[in-house]
């Protein structure tokens, strides 16, 4: 059986323009207009132009040398779909529609009887072009998770800022889920800024957590025991009243650490702490 | 075996632990510290750990049973410069500390123990009310009061 020298298919590729626009035509109907046609048609024959190549110098394998180029291009095409939003699916499916066109050709070369439009055909082209599509999706599914994860560490820097609010006063709002990982650093940036600012007063600032649960509450303690250990004082504030009845309802102590309702408070009793008074000037001229 | 050297520095003791801390160097520190804070008689001790970047479980109890001891022996004890990463550990093991005082570095420990001794120390005769008379030896209010 001629499986790897890929003959058939290669005398399909042949008739390139043909191929092409019946891809064209057909990968763009699960698209569904989010690529223009005259950019997909770029595309499309951009990879017909490599996968000609591909197909004369290594056969049908897919893994061999000479598809190293067709397996870069369409990394870079998964990737960068992956990027601008496609849906696997729609990924996948414009690589399966050259089945399709394929098909269409091997009917057409089959009446007018040059090659023949056998099933052998049929299933040779079919199996290249899965194989094809399992590289696509392989590629585009790295991609994703390339952008989760950068965008997860995006995150962790983005919401873990250290502020100093006053001499010897420094706050941490926490902005989103509390996790493990997350009070890890928040952990570490906080008490190295203590020591690096000889700072004796630390406001953790929890308004934009939306859920304390138990594991959270416990993140939060160790941070202020470890604050404790350092000779700082740490104070908890933004404690919305939903958070205070959970918290409640759970039964987690708090013991002897400061909580405060807002950040001012927290401020307020942070600047008593290091001796600062804040006085109101009396206005008017009484 | 390494020692780490106990300064008297007024009425307070100062140790920096500037070598890796072994078990034997620790346990060593512990004896040296008590028969020191009796001798010099300190109020005070302050233990500057700013060079330990590595402790573990049985470090960390040291530090709770340096505090017990020397509270025994009515001297206060201050720990001070600990690491981020030595407190997160410390924390991690489930060792609060509870009982020893911590500070910032050095100078902010002189203080807390500044601020303990001025709390503790006798007043000055003048800054007694005056209905108020020394107690003389034996109990009784002191003779021609």
């Amino acid at each position: 059986m001629a499986q790897a020298d890929g003959g058939r298919v290669q005398a399909l590729l042949r008739s390139e323009d043909k191929v092409l626009r019946r891809w064209v035509e057909a990968a763009e109907t699960p698209l569904r207009g989010r690529l223009t046609t005259g950019e997909l048609e770029r595309t499309c024959s951009d990879l017909l132009a490599v996968l000609g190549e591909a197909v004369a110098g290594g056969g049908l394998d897919v893994t061999s040398a000479a598809y190293a180029g067709a397996r870069g291009f369409l990394a870079e095409l998964s990737r960068d779909w992956a990027r601008r939003g496609f849906s696997p699916s729609e990924t996948a499916s414009a690589v399966f529609a050259l089945k399709d066109a394929l098909f269409a050709a091997a009917d057409e070369d089959g009446e007018g009887g040059e090659s023949g439009g056998d099933l052998a055909t049929v299933l040779e082209s079919s199996r290249w072009v899965d194989a094809l599509g399992l590289v696509t999706f392989e590629s585009f599914a790295r991609a994703r998770e390339q952008v989760i994860s950068e965008q997860a560490e995006q995150l962790l820097e983005l919401t873990t800022p250290v502020v100093k609010l006053w001499e010897g006063v420094v706050a941490v709002p926490l902005i989103g889920t509390l996790d493990s990982a997350r009070t890890q650093i928040v952990m570490e940036k906080l008490l190295q800024t203590l020591v690096d600012t000889g700072s004796e007063h630390a406001i953790i600032d929890i308004t934009g957590v939306p859920a304390v649960d138990t594991e959270v509450a416990q993140h939060l303690l160790k941070t202020v025991v470890a604050a404790r250990l350092m000779g700082a004082e740490c104070t908890i504030s933004g404690i919305r009243p939903q958070i205070a009845q959970t918290i409640v309802m759970l039964g987690i102590e708090f013991g002897d650490i400061t909580t405060k309702s807002t950040l001012a408070d927290a401020l307020l009793h942070a600047m008593r702490g290091t001796g600062v008074e804040v006085v109101r000037r009396r206005t008017g001229s009484r | 075996m390494e020692r780490v050297p106990v300064l008297s520095l007024g009425d307070a003791l100062l140790v920096s632990i500037q070598v890796d801390l072994q078990d034997n160097t620790v346990l060593a520190l512990q004896e040296d510290l008590a028969e020191r804070i009796v001798s010099t008689g300190a109020r005070g001790v302050l233990i500057d750990i700013s060079a330990v970047d590595i402790v573990d479980s049985f470090i960390g109890r040291m530090f709770a049973s340096i505090a017990a001891l020397s509270r025994l022996l009515d001297a206060e004890t201050v720990v001070v410069g600990m690491r981020p990463a030595v407190a997160i550990t410390l924390v991690e093991l489930g060792l609060s500390l509870d009982g020893v005082r911590t500070a910032l570095d050095v100078e902010r420990g002189m203080k807390i123990l500044r601020a303990l001794s001025d709390r503790r120390g006798l007043p000055v005769a003048d800054e007694l009310d005056d209905d108020l008379v020394p107690v003389a030896e034996g109990g009784g209010p002191a003779a021609g009061a």
